[in-house]
């Protein structure tokens, strides 16, 4: 027998892995963000604004609280929305932050981290061919998340003339009788920028006007600055009927890594994705949920201090590239400064890539981020103030050596 | 130390101290309210309605190092401001001062730092204050607060080796005209030194680009 199936191996050929991938997925292109990153792990000294997370370590009374779960042996299985307890500082949280009042037992949902509920959200809403509007430049997952639920995503190009917005009338322009549902993301990763109650009025009309469900990826809503109040486009009349808000603690409590995220929305979707979610993933780690009750209780003065810190950072890098000759607007929200290249003469990946290599300053190329980024680079500021001041230096060398040239 | 207490208001002290003479009320002559406190206290800015701190002394506080032209773009002021600020600040001694913050154990392994309970006699007049800024004087006393509580004044003293400490103890503090008694409790090991923790931060290990 033995020798048989040994036999039986040795015949076989290489085979070519890559013809059994399914269409929708082989098609969908590598983040351009993640070849960028594999050049820089072969380097050394290099100071990085590529990053997209806090740079703070999660504050200790979270950690404190997932070690206490720890011990207290919550290692088991929670319930597919997740904890009770959880769901409750969420609905109250959002109700304080947003001021819509959701159900927890049953418009509430804790994900794996905002990627997951967002994922969640598309595949319990789209058939093959629907369309999802989304504004660009945007979080690198939007596009291909539509692509692998089998949605057609359509991008609404914004600019830095309009602050980044997205406007009204540019997603009225690409609605279709196949437009199923508007994504928005604000503050938004790359740009940092905000949508008010006013902006998001002509949105939400538009929305009930054209029947779209908006998915509002509202993760960085605790990263506003100069004293802006977050708006959240659920909170205007009639729209928590059509809305998913998402959210999750990542970005404000400092807590990548902890996973959790969480979808607000009326009971039907939140049943829907709930059905996806119990099968796919179960349900999100014990301990991290833990640590997230702590985080949604009691932690807003440790996120006061961090917006205070992150905001001055702010300050001084917009200051230091509009000096350099990188054109930037002030962001009113996020960790990131989207400054302009196109004086350099380079488009946004030679600029990132010679940056890199010559400087040893990693930013991530606009274009990234969608076409309409182009000209552009993202540095997160979530970076200790000596390190972001080496990079400003470093920059100015650079973009000084390049105007010798 | 920049100093916070004036965002504590007069009422808060006074309703602390009252309890603490509820449950002490017999031991001590100066635990009667509330001459007491309005002797003690007078020096709170308790009229300054409470106002969050200049993110200015917020920066500096944490590091003052960091230069003045760049303490101008974090906040979006002209350094002129700065300046202006910082020296108004220095002239009303807001900013006592600038200190490395020292791992003193690496400096000096026998040095020695005590932290002494002083029972002392209020004096009519001048309650705590004169008593309490005679024994601050000593170079040895690091710093020195009026308690409420069951003694009055904690010191925190810094010495060579313990022998310093033991006489500065019995030579200088207790014979002080006026101090009752002293309690004297010595520092095994230092976890964390004016908000630093001396362990080296974890350092997390973050991936250098990401979404």
């Amino acid at each position: 027998m033995i020798s048989r199936s040994w036999k039986l191996g040795a015949t076989f050929h290489p085979m070519d892995f890559s013809k059994y991938i399914a269409d929708h997925v082989r098609e969908i292109p590598r983040s351009g963000i993640r070849d960028f990153f594999e050049v820089v792990q072969t380097m050394t000294d290099v100071i990085s604004l590529g990053i997209g997370e806090p740079d703070y370590v999660t504050p200790w009374r979270i950690r404190e609280a997932a070690i206490f779960a720890m011990e207290r042996g919550k290692t088991g299985y929670t319930s597919n929305l997740g904890l009770p307890k959880l769901r409750h500082a969420v609905a109250k949280y959002i109700k304080r932050r947003c001021g819509v009042s959701y159900h927890p037992s049953t418009e509430v949902l804790i994900s794996v981290g905002v990627s997951e509920a967002l994922d969640l959200a598309l595949r319990a809403l789209l058939n093959p061919g629907d369309e999802v509007i989304f504004h660009e430049p945007s979080y690198v997952s939007y596009n291909p998340s539509v692509l692998l639920s089998r949605g057609k995503p359509v991008s609404v190009r914004t600019s830095s003339e309009h602050d980044f917005r997205v406007l009204a009338e540019d997603i009225e322009r690409v609605i279709t009788p196949h437009s199923k549902a508007l994504l928005l993301s604000f503050p938004t990763n790359p740009t940092g920028a905000i949508l008010r109650a006013e902006d998001l009025g002509p949105i939400a009309e538009l929305c009930s006007l054209h029947d779209l469900i908006v998915l509002s990826d509202e993760i960085y809503c605790e990263l506003v600055y100069d004293g802006t109040e977050h708006a959240s486009i659920a909170a205007l009349p009639g729209m928590k009927e059509r809305t998913v808000l998402l959210n999750g603690c990542s970005k404000s409590y400092a807590m990548t890594g902890f996973r959790v995220g969480y979808a607000c929305a009326p009971a039907p979707m939140i049943e829907a994705m709930m059905k996806i979610h119990q099968y796919a993933i179960m349900c999100a780690s014990n301990m991290s949920q833990e640590a997230a009750i702590e985080a949604l209780e009691n932690c807003q003065k440790e996120v006061e201090i961090m917006r205070g810190d992150y905001e001055r950072r702010r300050n001084y890098v917009v200051n230091r590239l509009n000096e350099i000759g990188l054109p930037c607007h002030t962001p009113k929200g996020t960790f990131y400064v989207f400054p302009e290249i196109t004086s350099t003469g380079l488009n946004s990946t030679n600029f990132s890539l010679q940056l890199l290599r010559s400087k040893r300053v990693a930013v991530v190329p606009g274009s990234a981020f969608g076409a309409s980024g182009e000209g552009f680079v993202r540095c997160c500021f979530a970076t200790g103030f000596d390190r972001l001041k080496g990079a400003m230096d470093r920059i100015a060398e650079f973009v000084e050596e390049i105007g010798r040239r | 130390m920049l100093s916070c207490s004036g965002n504590l208001s007069e009422s808060f002290w006074r309703e602390t101290a009252w309890r603490v003479v509820a449950s002490n009320a017999p031991k001590f002559t100066k635990h009667s309210f509330p001459f007491f406190l309005s002797r003690a206290i007078p020096k709170l800015k308790t009229q300054n309605s409470p106002s969050p701190m200049d993110p200015l002394l917020e920066l500096l506080h944490q590091n003052a190092n960091v230069q003045r032209a760049d303490l101008a773009k974090l906040l979006n002021l002209s350094i002129e401001e700065i300046d202006r600020r910082i020296d108004q600040y220095e002239k009303e001694r807001v900013i006592l001062g600038y200190q490395a913050v020292l791992d003193s154990e690496k400096i000096d392994a026998d040095a020695v730092t005590a932290f002494i309970e002083v029972s002392i006699t209020p004096e009519r007049g001048g309650g705590f204050d004169r008593l309490a800024e005679r024994i601050a004087r000593f170079d040895e006393v690091k710093s020195c607060w009026l308690m409420s509580g069951g003694y009055d004044l904690a010191i925190l003293v810094e010495g060579g080796n313990l022998r310093e400490i033991a006489r500065f103890v019995s030579e200088k503090l207790s014979t002080v005209d006026g101090v009752i008694s002293t309690a004297t409790r010595f520092r095994l090991k230092t976890y964390k030194q004016n908000g630093m923790l001396l362990s080296q931060p974890a350092n997390a290990e973050r991936l250098s680009v990401s979404p």
